[in-house]
């Protein structure tokens, strides 16, 4: 067995200097009852070559988002990651270490997280960022959490442009710990029903921009709306490019803001491992959950960072800790860390003036067509479409020609009454060629 | 000034009493890095949680040793929490509290008490 | 007030903090941040020049130009090869951190989480073009109930502890459901942070169940404080002292006598996988660690994955999504309706750690049924072996009968030595090892916690035994100077971590505004 470096002798000396007569007096304590005599029923081991083979046959069912015109989006978007990152992340120290708890030998990871929080915090405006999240999903649960114990209220809104799948990552947290979370009917923008909805009991608002719809908010009246009421105000990206274009949450007047990372260096992985993004106001730091990389110094004066207000979390402060997280995403901060550190804010910038351009470009070719209208007035890098016809049954039908064409608002939010509607994104990935293809085959479909 | 089991220590002034935790405790709790103290105004029981302490690897619940109403947290040791290892039992302090029953302090030890009480430990 | 003690030295002692002045680190170069690298007008990415109009977006863009620095590839790479020499890593050296399972991370796995078909697709793509990956779950599923012996498997919880949770919410929804809804669960004093943190994430209060002499939970405790008010009991299996909960049947038929839910926690599966499935223990529900036992990449502290796997009578309760098949092939059921209208709701978005599923089960596949069994007794047989040749020299918490998959040794042989848990795992960093777990379980004393794992060879076991045994020598003779000032050979000295949580710097910030702090 390939991985396992014990020899039959190693094992037999081995049990001797132990003083065990077998392998299995070591498992003495486990009831005699529960004890496996055979083998699971499972295959037996196999081979570098088989297991590779096996595994390629699985992915070669699944068509690649490269593999043809490809516009999905919805809270998962396809960039371009340059090589060397992946590369790098791949080095042993990185990939094959721990969460940095000796930090004398650890100050690769935990300077690299300074980094990333260093840059999540220029890129959401807000001072303190930690070193990351699940996911998008679950920093914005989180986040509500958060929320509740600051203000000490129990009633979160969410606006009717907030990723259903965050509404409910954000609801199935917040639901046991007894806070009410309210979401607005699904809209393409609802500042003011946002604003309607802030109450007295008011923990929070979730704000999305730009939101399920691709539409982009400025945040800012809403915000001085719920600081008015007490409430914080928390705004949630899913596609972190629009970071380089548009205002940041900061700027409007967040608490806290949250993203999703995965756009920038980690890729789509079919909805995982991604990397959350988690940012706030200083004066929050001490509710914030998650892990905090802080400068220092070391004996002999050297600079150093460790991780930091730690008795926030769960190994010291147990049932009273801000959050259960321990193991974080750190390996795709690293990633995202590096390709940022590329891009630098000149180079996202450009890249995501790029998005917006294409997704203009995607737009013009839609817009024309019969049984096609925009809905989305003010958007990034992608916009929801109404069809003439069902929207999941054409983007099936589309996939049958090979063109991934979005994501209907139906597969998120069945009730949304939405089954006509379609989001539709492009990215510095999508080609002249892709939206003509795109756009000819839909006229076809809707003809 | 007395002293609670828990390792707080009282000094009453008028109906004023003011707050801290011992030297002893200090010293145990090792660098002291943070407090997180209740704002004035909150009324407390004997008993229950009046602040936390926390150093870099613990947090520590600090009880009220008897009951009232806060008047006062200590402001310096916002930016200056090493205060209350250098100076505990003095500009350590961590509150003061408006006693609603001053007899409350008789259940509590003198300082040759405590300091038997500590040998015991 | 509670008195906790666990503050352990925080920061370097000042008089030791010059014992050795070393400045250089042979070819480990210092390195700058890389907002200290310049590269505020650069970018290491060659984009096309295609600027957009931006009227659609007016008042909505940035006021400011973002200030993050770019660096070129040959930069870039150099700073961060440069930041990973002053990582310790599992590829360098054992890596014996107790009840963190580092093992050494296949490659194949890497490779075949890159191909395109898994890496490259969207979570919302049409069903009918990621037939493969769901066949994978469906596939990794097998797996997990096959070798746990439990009839279901959530695999979307993100990490372990995002799985206790989801574990937690489905025992919750399962008494709700019962209109039984109670509000305690019970954890050992030695249990994970994670634990108590989730109970109470869950909304439950969290009540403490006493250990016996021997390290085992105390089932006369146990009985005292299991009511009808207790929803959940949480134990880990093996426990965190390295000790398999003798009387785990026991503990589940109290349970289950209570109405409660027996919860394990599953982060030491690797000790048992193979030999013993939860199903068989009573278990109602166990998160596994993918990146413990089955070897997914740490990666400096993530990212996991924490699948559940769930009994019958809490299986309906899993949360969205639902993997099924049908005649068409896989569908995922993504909404609480239908047969799946019992669903505790959503962990996250999308489907989970897909780039951990397909590593797990390469590495499932290489062990086979022979290997995973294998992995277990192997890892025992290490952890015992350390116990074995360091138990004369160290004292060993529980000394009586084998340990599982990591060795727990107490303070009490460095007593009247000077010399605490922290000096002695510091000194080991000297020696060019990564110190074990330490003060960790909190029920024995200055605890180290060594976990080998089965992929260390006999003879780096030797290596490792051997560097402690020398250090014990040292610390008995009284040799402080060589702990407590270590370590003197890392990247860097002892950090001051007190002075990280009494000012905290969170951030870099350009030198002029710096100082105005």
């Amino acid at each position: 067995m390939r991985y396992l470096p014990l020899t039959p002798d190693d094992r037999r000396d081995m049990l001797s200097v132990i003083g065990a007569p077998d392998v299995d007096s070591l498992f003495r304590d486990v009831p005699e009852s529960a004890r496996l005599k055979r083998l699971v029923d499972l295959p037996p081991h196999a081979g570098e070559l088989e297991v590779e083979r096996d595994l390629a046959r699985l992915a070669a069912r699944n068509r690649a988002a490269g593999a043809g015109p490809f516009f999905c989006g919805a809270g998962a978007y396809r960039h371009h990651v340059p090589a060397s990152v992946d590369h790098l992340i791949q080095r042993s120290e990185f990939l094959t270490s721990y969460t940095p708890y000796q930090p004398e030998i650890a100050q690769g990871t935990l300077q690299s997280l300074f980094e990333f929080q260093t840059q999540v915090a220029a890129l959401t405006g807000l001072p303190v960022a930690n070193a990351s999240m699940y996911d998008g999903s679950t920093a914005c649960a989180e986040a509500v959490m958060m929320a509740a114990r600051v203000t000490q209220r129990k009633r979160a809104v969410l606006s009717g442009g907030v990723h259903p799948h965050y509404d409910e990552a954000a609801h199935t947290l917040a639901h046991s710990a007894g806070i009410e979370t309210v979401r607005l009917p699904a809209a393409i923008a609802d500042e003011a029903a946002v604003i309607d909805a802030i109450d007295a009991d008011t923990a929070c608002v979730v704000v999305q921009t730009p939101n399920l719809f691709g539409t982009v908010t400025d945040v800012t009246r809403i915000a001085e709306a719920a600081r008015a009421a007490g409430a914080l105000t928390i705004v949630v990206t899913t596609e972190a490019v629009a970071f380089g274009l548009l205002k940041s949450p900061g700027e409007m007047g967040a608490d806290i803001a949250v993203a999703e990372g995965a756009s920038i260096g980690v890729g789509l992985n079919f909805g995982g491992p991604y990397v959350g993004l988690f940012a706030c106001r200083e004066q929050l730091v001490r509710q914030m959950p998650g892990r905090l990389a802080g400068e220092t110094v070391d004996a002999a004066g050297e600079r150093g960072f460790v991780l930091t207000l730690s008795t926030r979390e769960q190994h010291i402060r147990r049932d009273k800790a801000t959050s259960n997280i321990c193991t974080n995403s750190g390996l795709c901060a690293l990633a995202f860390t590096i390709h940022l550190s590329l891009l630098g804010g000149t180079g996202l910038a450009k890249l995501a003036e790029i998005n917006h351009a294409r997704a203009r470009r995607l737009r013009d070719a839609l817009v024309n067509l019969d049984g096609v209208e925009v809905l989305t007035p003010r958007f990034f890098n992608e916009f929801a479409v109404r069809l003439t016809a069902d929207a999941a049954e054409t983007v099936n039908s589309l996939a049958a020609r090979n063109i991934l064409a979005g994501v209907p608002v139906s597969r998120l939010d069945p009730g949304a009454g939405m089954d006509d509607v379609l989001l539709v994104c492009a990215t510095e990935t999508t080609t002249d060629d892709d939206i003509a293809a795109f756009a000819s085959a839909l006229a076809e479909e809707l003809a | 000034m007395k002293f609670s089991k828990d390792h707080e220590w009282v000094s009453l002034d008028g109906d004023v009493a003011t707050v801290g935790i011992t030297a002893y405790a200090a010293d145990q709790l090792g660098d002291v890095v943070f407090v997180e103290l209740p704002v004035a105004g909150k009324t407390v029981k004997a008993g229950d949680g009046l602040a936390v302490v926390e150093s870099v690897k613990a947090a520590s619940d600090v009880y009220a040793p008897v009951s009232g109403e806060v008047t006062a947290a200590n402001p310096a040791l916002g930016d200056n929490p090493e205060t209350v290892n250098d100076q505990p039992e003095k500009a350590g302090w961590f509150v003061k509290l408006k006693v609603a029953d001053p007899t409350e302090l008789d259940g509590l030890m003198d300082r040759t008490a405590y300091e038997d009480y500590l040998k015991s430990l | 007030m509670s008195l906790a003690r666990v503050g352990r030295p925080s920061r370097p002692e000042t008089a030791y903090a010059q014992a050795s002045a070393e400045t250089g680190h042979g070819l480990v170069q210092d390195e700058p941040l890389i907002f200290e690298l310049g590269g505020w007008d650069k970018t290491g990415v060659d984009l096309p020049d295609e600027a957009a109009p931006l009227d659609d977006l007016r008042g909505l863009t940035r006021a400011e130009p973002l200030r993050l620095p770019g660096l070129s590839e040959p930069e870039a790479v150099r700073h961060y090869v440069r930041l990973s020499q002053k990582n310790h890593a599992i590829d360098l050296a054992i890596y014996p951190l107790g009840s963190c399972t580092m093992k050494h991370n296949p490659r194949l796995d890497e490779k075949v989480a890159r191909f395109a078909g898994f890496a490259d697709i969207h979570p919302l793509q049409p069903i009918s073009t990621v037939q493969g990956a769901l066949a994978l779950m469906n596939e990794l599923a097998r797996w997990l109930t096959t070798l746990t012996g439990m009839p279901a498997v959530a695999l979307s919880p993100k990490a372990g502890a995002h799985g206790e949770l989801c574990g937690l919410l489905a025992i919750r929804a399962a008494l709700e459901a019962g209109g039984d809804a109670r509000k305690t669960v019970l954890v050992p004093t030695s249990a994970h942070g994670t634990n108590p943190a989730t109970a109470a994430l869950a909304g439950y209060g969290v009540v403490e169940i006493a250990q016996t002499d021997d390290g085992r939970v105390d089932l006369a405790d146990l009985k005292d404080k299991l009511h009808d008010d207790v929803a959940a009991v949480m134990v880990t299996n093996p426990n965190t002292c390295g000790l398999f909960e003798r009387d785990v049947l026991e503990i589940a038929r109290l349970t289950h006598g209570a109405g409660a839910y027996f919860y394990c926690d599953g982060a030491n599966f690797n000790a048992i996988v193979g030999r013993v499935r939860p199903g068989d223990l009573g278990v109602d529900a166990m998160h596994i660690n993918l990146h413990k036992t089955f070897s997914t990449p740490h990666g400096g502290g993530g990212p996991g994955a924490g699948p559940v796997v769930l009994s019958e009578a809490l299986a309906r309760f899993a949360p969205t999504p639902w993997l099924v098949s049908g005649p068409t092939g896989f569908h995922l059921l993504e909404h609480a309706v239908g047969v799946a209208a019992a669903a505790l709701g959503r962990m996250c978005a999308f489907h989970g750690q897909m780039g951990m599923y397909v590593r797990a089960l390469a590495y499932m596949k290489s062990h086979g049924a022979d290997g995973l069994r294998q992995v277990a007794e192997d890892a025992v047989l290490n952890a015992n072996y350390i116990k074995a040749r360091l138990g004369g020299a160290l004292s060993v918490a529980y000394p009586e009968g084998p340990c599982m998959h990591e060795a727990l040794f107490d303070d009490a042989w460095l007593e009247d030595t000077g010399i605490a848990t922290l000096d002695f795992a510091k000194a080991l960093i000297d020696e060019g090892f990564h110190p074990m777990t330490m003060y960790f379980p909190l029920v024995a004393h200055g605890a180290m916690l060594i976990e080998p794992t089965e992929t260390e060879s006999r003879r780096e076991l030797d290596r490792f035994c051997d560097a402690v045994l020398r250090l014990a020598e040292a610390a008995k003779a009284h040799d402080v100077e060589r702990f407590k000032g270590a370590p003197f050979r890392a990247p860097l000295r002892r950090l001051d971590e007190t002075l990280a949580a009494r000012k905290p710097r969170l951030r870099w910030t350009p030198p002029e505004a710096s100082s105005a702090d």
